[in-house]
């Protein structure tokens, strides 16, 4: 076992550490999410350490709280829509024919639905909640995952070990997760850092649209909007989650990177 | 994906989009054209940048439901009769003269000769009677179909316009005052959308929801208006791009200046802003007639819950007044200042919620930001009190996108806005009359009923106030309108602008700020 | 080209046309769910009842779902898209508008960020680990984590009100001069670029890096190549497949997605007037325009696997 290179470390660091102070939000946040204890957009204090949000509420609480909210349904949508997007495209690809055309092609019908026609009519027809938000956000983005796995997996799928592995009669199964999959990971795990950036955000969207988080609760993306107005005027209460975003993007992503690293050197001698 | 949350918010205009004058009723209080002091300069090109502005818009008055077309409407076309800056004077525009006769039943008006259409026809009495006749038929979709109501007849004789009314009403002349009722080469019947009128600036470039365009129109009857060579909208929905628009230079003049940052952004140079104690009013309405709002002990204590002073200083940065349950403040003529104002009382709150005998099941109130700029805020806030008071109140945000049609008038507990009307009478008609279509806390009080027809047919203004008075007593105390303030009109100008003043029944004085201001 | 390969591409593209009806199906049915008509929508709280009844007769509203489809569909063959409900004007001509600016806007900002990430993408890989590598990475995944409106407010703060460089409005009109346009466009040129370009550069890294490992690489490498003739010419067209996929993907979102940008800097596109229909219910509004949303998705993903197939020799020539 390789010693973890420094900026993994930085990514565990960092990452671990939002992800600690969402479960202990109760333990952490000085405030309650919703209480207001103070006046419009204070200043970092003493007793506000990263100063008031727009109604006066104190924004490290709401901060730890909305990444609660925030790190959880971004999660839970990036590994849906991975894990579904993911084997759906490499069953495709492996089984091949007439069910991987019409496959393809329903995915690709769905993507052009433009989102927010999508979003209102889904909307209309479900009730809002937290499960209704993670599966609409899960398989929008299955689409996305479902196009890029299957176009890297196309490719897997005709080289010489994968067609030797056919010849000794392997099940589709095996060939899906022992051949395709550890060579299309390092591209996937690229995608899978992203795509959790864009969850981040799009929840934001979705519950300016009424589908996402209510009031008072609030995620990361949410704050920001909560608190766009004052920017222009040097008010840092929208900064301050934008940054928080970014460096959880940051060091998501560092891991992202390491673990890809790790699984490069995994496949190293197979195709020799 | 696509984001809806920079929308404007195309009802939250209208009532100060169709709010006219207040009025002393049936006086006859008069003034000529607007005057301004010193000499106006001519000239220059002035650049609106504007919130409120949709690629649906359509210029046909008729239609106009958003900022930017209420003021493109004003630009290019002229109404009957403006209200003064005083907000209760009427200003003779293209009626010259008007008389009641028949007790207020029959009004008189003659209309102006010698004014000219962009098109180069000849403006007629004829004209008007068709502008009416097609804001009041019965194909209209006209916004100001409501002001129309009660209208029996119209005719014309030579250039007297006149009006039978079903009941009498002394407020007749400031209803036309309806920026909508701009008056149309035969009624527009022919081509509504094609913005030709009699207004300072003829169109000249129309591209919905991007900018409009004029120039002066050169046979314009009258030499103290409209004193720039052009005139450009340019429709900037983003509150930050609108400041930068101002700031950078490339407009002179913007609309809603969000209360938040209007005192950081005054301090830029080169920019002023100006404001507008008006009508308007952000309010949360409960159905009175959907459980468990039809207890009035449970209508109170949510009235009693609500901290106006800090929705006023918090959503609204202290720019507007707080409000008293009813939709009347002094803005309006005949107003009642007798009336106590609700205190934020968690006690009593308290009570009344004992007394209601509620289960404890959330009551939820819907709201989007939609209904007013900082909806979320003070629901939030809202929130905060109500639940110190032992209310178990839960916010459901909507979806911007459909909030007037599928969560207002709907939902038995929402967030709303109204701008006001013109005068009370007006105000009480149209939302809280039990027949009234906007309605919208399906308020049905007989007594309340009767008093408002009873105060209508009333010609003696203190009587009449009297009356007014007890009405705003009984939506006060059994309404279902939680009122906790009124909103100021928030302008910003580049500092050369001169000649602005407020008028409490619109926004940039009252839509004419590209007609009465000029560069110094 | 072989004669497959064209056979091939013949039939994904008629695959495509009827992936386009199959797609203007579901739009359809989506405008017919969606809560709220037009005509309550259009006129907002001013709507009385009688405003409504003759607003929703005039616009047809009360003939059946079917019949006003397959009469917008009969429109659409011929080129014409009718006329909005909402305020009467022709969809074709507000359409063609907004549509050239809309490409117009997504031509440069393609041109600017997909060259330069690709390239960016490269580099990372030649300085694999290294400070470049970790600099890209870093300054991309932030541009990418931050609301869009965020960046477009800091460049238009610091360009057009502080510096006063650019005009803080991007309106172009139809009597600017081409530079002046480009000028016009340059701001959120610059802020399409940044949002675009983490994607692309970390997968251009990312499916180089996986091609690396395989054998012909290690040949290539033995033989003596220089590192970037083996990025670029071996390892790279390899790659290619999951890259396109990205960047067809990216680019589809300049064409369908930019309405933050557009309504930051005032840019008289697609995504604000589909918005505007959207909630006005304009429903013939939302068809035309969610349609050529749709045709985007559906060329974009279409070239991407074309492209696919003709970059890999293994699927170019199927045993």
């Amino acid at each position: 076992m390789k010693r973890i290179p420094l900026s993994a470390l930085i990514g565990l660091f960092i990452t671990s550490l939002f992800l600690l102070s969402a479960i202990f939000a109760d333990f952490l946040a000085p405030y309650g999410v919703a209480e207001v204890v103070g006046d419009v957009w204070e200043p970092a204090s003493d007793r506000f350490l990263l100063g008031t949000d727009s109604i006066g509420r104190d924004l490290l609480s709401r901060m730890i709280y909305g990444g609660q909210v925030t790190i959880f349904v971004a999660l839970t949508a990036t590994a849906l829509s991975f894990s579904l997007g993911t084997s759906l495209a490499l069953i495709a690809v492996v089984v091949g024919g007439w069910f991987d055309m019409a496959l393809s092609r329903f995915i690709d019908l769905i993507m052009s639905i433009p989102t927010l026609i999508f979003a209102l009519v889904v909307l209309s027809v479900v009730p809002a909640n937290l499960v209704t938000l993670i599966l609409v956000m899960g398989l929008l983005d299955v689409t996305r995952v479902y196009r890029l796995a299957r176009a890297v997996a196309v490719d897997i799928n005709v080289m010489d070990y994968v067609e030797a592995a056919r010849l000794r009669g392997e099940q589709t199964v095996w060939i899906v997760f022992r051949e395709i999959l550890p060579n299309a990971l390092s591209p996937l795990v690229a995608e899978l850092g992203l795509r959790f950036i864009f969850m981040v955000l799009f929840l934001s969207t979705l519950s300016f649209l009424g589908l996402g988080i209510q009031p008072p609760a609030a995620d990361w993306g949410g704050i920001v909007k909560e608190n766009k107005e004052g920017l222009i005027y040097g008010i840092s209460a929208a900064l301050i989650p934008a940054i928080a975003i970014a460096a959880l993007a940051i060091s998501v992503n560092l891991v992202a990177d390491w673990v890809l690293s790790k699984t490069t050197s995994l496949k190293g001698g197979r195709n020799g | 994906m696509s984001d809806i949350s920079f929308k404007m918010n195309r009802r939250s205009f209208l009532g100060h989009a169709g709010a006219a004058g207040a009025a002393v009723a049936g006086s006859t209080l008069i003034t000529g054209p607007a005057f301004s002091a010193g000499t106006p300069k001519k000239g220059g090109n002035f650049i609106m940048g504007l919130k409120g502005g949709e690629s649906t818009n359509s210029l046909d008055p008729a239609l106009s439901t958003s900022h930017v077309t209420y003021q493109a409407v004003r630009a290019y076309s002229e109404t009957l009769l403006n209200v003064g800056q005083d907000g209760s004077s009427l200003e003779y525009r293209l009626a010259e003269s008007f008389e009641p006769a028949n007790g207020g039943q029959t009004w008189h008006f003659k209309i102006r000769k010698g004014v000219k259409f962009h098109n180069g026809q000849e403006l007629t009495a004829n004209d008007v009677l068709k502008t009416m006749e097609r804001h009041s038929n019965d194909e209209t979709k006209s916004g100001a179909l409501g002001v129309m109501r009660g209208i029996e007849s119209m005719s014309v004789d030579g250039d007297i316009f006149t009006v039978n009314l079903t009941t009498p009403n002394a407020d007749l002349p400031h209803l036309l005052t309806d920026y909508h009722l701009g008056i149309q080469p035969n009624g527009g019947f022919d081509n509504p959308a094609e913005g030709v009128g009699t207004g300072p600036y003829r169109v000249v470039a129309e591209e919905p929801g991007v900018r409009y365009a004029f120039e002066k129109f050169d046979d314009y009857w009258d030499d103290s208006r409209g004193h720039y060579d052009k005139h450009e909208i340019i429709v900037i929905n983003d509150d930050a791009a609108r400041a930068a628009a101002l700031q950078s230079g490339q407009v002179q003049c913007i609309n809603i200046v969000p209360p938040k940052t209007a005192k950081l952004f005054s301090r830029a140079p080169n920019v002023k802003i100006e404001t507008t104690s008006g009508k308007g009013h952000y309010i949360f309405v409960m159905h009175t007639d959907t459980a468990p709002f039809d207890n009035k002990d449970l209508r109170l204590a949510l009235k009693y819950a609500v901290n106006r002073a800090e929705l006023v200083q918090k959503v609204l940065s202290g720019y507007g007044e707080v409000g008293n349950d009813t939709p009347i403040n002094s803005a309006y003529n005949l107003y009642d200042d007798s009336l106590p104002q609700r205190e934020f009382d968690l006690e009593k709150a308290a009570e009344h919620y004992k007394k209601s005998g509620h289960d404890g099941s959330p009551i939820v109130l819907h709201v989007s930001d939609v209904a007013f700029a900082g909806a979320l805020d003070a629901a939030q806030l809202f929130q905060q009190s109500a639940q110190a008071a032992g209310i178990p109140l839960e916010l459901k945000r909507e979806p911007a996108d459909g909030y007037w049609s599928e969560v207002w008038n709907k939902k038995p507990f929402c967030a709303s806005y109204w701008g006001g009307r013109a005068v009370q009478d007006l105000m009480w008609s149209v939302g809280y009359l039990s027949t009234a279509d906007w309605n919208d806390t399906n308020f049905n009080n007989p007594e309340f009923d009767e008093l408002l027809l009873e105060a209508r047919a009333e010609l003696d203004q203190a009587k009449r106030k009297e009356i007014y008075a007890k009405m705003a007593r009984i939506v006060n105390e059994e309404g279902g309108i939680i009122n906790p303030m009124f909103n100021q009109f928030i302008d910003g100008l580049a500092q050369n602008v001169t000649g602005w003043h407020s008028n409490p029944n619109g926004n940039l004085m009252n839509g004419f700020i590209a007609s009465l201001t000029w560069f110094e | 080209m072989p004669r497959h390969l064209v056979k091939l591409v013949a039939q994904r593209i008629a695959l495509g046309i009827l992936l386009l009806f199959a797609s203007s199906v579901l739009i359809f049915a989506g405008t017919q769910i969606l809560p709220g008509d037009v005509a309550q929508s259009i006129l907002g709280q001013s709507a009385t009842p009688e405003a409504l009844a003759n607003l929703r007769k005039e616009l047809g509203l009360n003939e059946p779902a079917i019949s006003r489809y397959l009469s917008w569909l009969g429109g659409v063959l011929q080129g014409d898209l009718g006329t909005a409900l909402s305020n009467g004007a022709s969809i074709t001509d507000s359409i063609l508008k907004r549509l050239d600016n809309t490409l117009f806007l997504a031509f440069w900002a393609a041109l600017f960020s997909v060259p330069l990430s690709i390239f960016l993408g490269l580099i990372s890989v030649l300085y694999r680990n290294k400070w470049p590598d970790r600099l890209i990475s870093a300054v991309s995944l932030s541009t990418i984590s931050v609301p869009e409106f965020i960046i477009g407010y800091v460049i238009l703060f610091v360009l057009a009100v502080q510096l006063q460089w650019l005009p803080s409005v991007s309106l172009i009109t139809n009597d600017m001069g081409f530079f002046e346009k480009l000028g016009a466009i340059l701001m959120p040129v610059i802020v399409l670029t940044f949002v675009v370009m983490a994607h692309m550069m970390r997968m251009t890294r990312a499916a180089i890096l996986n091609v690396m490992e395989s054998a012909y690489i290690e040949t290539a490498e033995l033989k003596g190549l220089s590192a970037f003739n083996v990025i670029f010419s071996h390892a790279f067209p390899n790659a290619i497949s999951p890259i396109v996929n990205v960047v067809m993907l990216n680019l589809a979102y300049l064409v369908v997605g930019v309405v933050v940008v557009e309504v930051v800097f005032v840019y008289p596109g697609m995504g604000q007037y589909l918005v505007d229909h959207v909630s006005k219910r304009d429903i013939p509004v939302v068809q035309s325009a969610g349609l050529i949303f749709a045709s985007v998705y559906i060329t974009m993903n279409m070239l991407a696997d074309i492209i696919a197939i003709v970059a890999n020799p293994r699927l170019r020539h199927p045993k």
